[in-house]
């Protein structure tokens, strides 16, 4: 039992130690020049030379990154109960969501551009319009899904809207709006990169520009790397605090 | 002059437009503490009479008359229970029976105040239906059975005048229906409330109710009020009765003939 939880425990950092460790013997074994794809051990010595740098870099893409994610996160539950709890607003809003969030969020960079100039500010919008989607999803339909005679048990209660919403609605929500937490940061991240490759003179996205002109390849895989690892961080943060806050989600399973 | 507690007025219910009627003209008095019980075949409109009656949607013509007024939106101090228990996973026993108290006029204005009153009253309820022991537990470590006798105290915890119930029994045992019959008399017989009950149980129409409406298959209407004068309580020896089997085979053949109608 205690054996078994400690290689589930495991299983992730070995298949990650895996897939470097491949990925180092493919490398060697074909021989791939550093400018094509560089070994993993030489893109990590290359990020520990420049670690003021990334540091500098990979903190502001955190900064404008949760900035970003934070927005979405208060504009994403307030779009999410007012399409979750009216069935007019609902139907005027869900074309409008859809359609935007059909648009490839890059695109709208030299827009947010022309508007703001170059930096930090396009960075966090595009974050912010990139992550917000997943939160209104899962909040509308946490909110949407009540069943039928609970709501009736309410209303014949004397319950108002607001007492449906808040006593049922927003508890009921939550497992959806932390699932929509883990999947926004993640997204959120790649809003800002984006941003910042294309319209910054900081972050990794553009730490990661600058060293792929200087055909500095084993920079941009430790960027590439940087990110990897700050995505998952924030990941399993939200995964814990979703764990923690909606216990009941699981009936009570032993799910780790 | 009628003093009935709820009264049906030639109401009839169309779900929409062109639609063929859901519930044909119905009429029906129920009394001040008055227990009655609705049979029928399935799609008959038994669930819509529930809803007619507590308001939670309006009559296409006549309409309904709860303590003397006409009735116009929910009303606000109905309890109910149906089939599924409806309880809420993130809140135990105890806080799942406190919910109408926080919905409910006066008590949602007095609970925060008188917290320990509440919970002492709700566990009493909980003990009548041999939930004692269990309040602190959410709803998923109890067995359907036990969640249905939680579900049964959340619809009486505020003292309603007007419970409905729409197969509160029907996903149970045969043990545990029966003992909740029994629970459901005694608490009905300490203090009456007027009860609406949905069942496709004969016996639990005949073992509970004062009055039994049949009804038609769609468009559902009335066909048969049936007074059931057997003396209170009723218990396991009742059931083995002559009258009583007479009065659940005489509702019986009435299900037979609609049916075949
Ligand atoms: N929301 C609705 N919209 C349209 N038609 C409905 C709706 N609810 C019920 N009906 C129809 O109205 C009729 C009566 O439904 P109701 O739920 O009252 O039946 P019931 O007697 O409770 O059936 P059961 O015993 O199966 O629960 C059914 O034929 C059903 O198809
Ligand atoms: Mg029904």
């Amino acid at each position: 039992m205690k054996k078994k939880l400690n290689l589930r425990k495991a299983t992730p950092w070995l298949s990650a130690i895996g897939l470097f460790v491949l990925w180092e013997l493919i490398v060697r074994i074909f021989n791939i020049p550093p400018y094509v794809l560089p070994t993993p051990s030489e893109s990590i010595i290359v990020g520990w030379q420049f670690h003021e740098a990334i540091w500098m870099h990979a903190y502001h893409t955190l900064y404008t990154t949760l900035a970003g994610f934070a927005i979405a996160v208060v504009f994403g539950v307030v779009l999410g109960a007012l399409v979750g709890s009216s069935r007019a607003i609902y139907d005027a809003a869900n074309p409008l969501l859809v359609g935007f969030n059909s648009v490839p969020k890059v695109a709208l960079v030299p827009v947010l551009v022309m508007w703001f100039g170059i930096g930090t500010v396009p960075a966090i919008i595009t974050a912010f319009l990139i992550s917000f989607f997943p939160i209104v999803v899962n909040v509308a339909t946490g909110l949407a899904t009540l069943e039928p005679e609970l709501r009736d048990v309410l209303r014949s209660l004397g319950a108002t809207r607001r007492d449906i919403l808040i006593k049922v609605g927003f508890p009921r929500a939550m497992p959806y709006f932390f699932a929509s937490l883990k999947v926004a940061i993640t997204l959120a991240f790649v809003g800002s990169v984006i941003s910042e490759t294309v319209a910054s003179n900081v972050g990794v996205g553009y730490l990661m520009l600058s060293a792929s002109s200087k055909f500095n390849m084993p920079l941009v895989f430790a960027g590439l790397l940087v990110i990897a690892v700050m995505g998952i961080a924030m990941y399993e943060i939200f995964n814990v605090i979703e764990r923690r806050s909606t216990k009941w989600a699981n009936r009570g399973n032993p799910t780790n | 002059m009628s003093k009935s507690f709820v009264e049906l007025n030639d109401v009839k219910l169309r779900y929409s437009e062109g639609d063929e009627l859901a519930l044909e003209t119905t009429n029906m008095k129920i009394d001040k503490g008055e227990f009655i019980a609705v049979v029928g075949p399935s799609g008959c409109g038994k669930s819509s009479l529930l809803k007619l009656v507590s308001g939670l949607m309006p009559p296409s013509e006549g309409n309904v008359i709860v303590d003397g007024k006409e009735v116009s939106g929910p009303l606000k101090i109905v309890g109910m229970a149906f089939q599924n228990p409806t309880l809420l996973p993130w809140r135990t026993t105890l806080d799942n029976v406190l919910l109408p108290m926080e919905i409910v006029k006066p008590h949602r204005n007095r609970l925060r105040k008188h917290r320990a009153e509440y919970e002492e009253s709700a566990r009493k309820l909980l003990a009548t239906v041999g939930l004692e022991g269990h309040e602190d537990k959410y709803p998923w470590e109890l067995s359907g059975g036990m969640q249905q006798r939680a579900s049964l105290c959340r619809s009486l915890i505020h003292e309603p005048d007007l419970l409905m119930l729409d197969e509160p029994f029907g996903a149970l045992d045969a043990f545990t229906r029966e003992e909740l019959w029994d629970i459901l008399q005694n608490l009905w017989m300490i203090k009456p409330f007027t009860v609406i009950l949905v069942t496709h149980d004969l016996r639990e129409a005949a073992y509970l109710a004062d009055t039994i409406y049949v009804m038609s298959k769609r468009p559902g209407k009335i066909l048969v009020e049936r007074e059931n004068t057997l003396p209170r309580p009723r218990d396991q020896e009742t059931t083995f009765t002559q009258p009583f089997t007479d009065l659940v085979h005489e509702l019986r053949s009435h299900i037979r003939d609609v049916r075949e109608a």
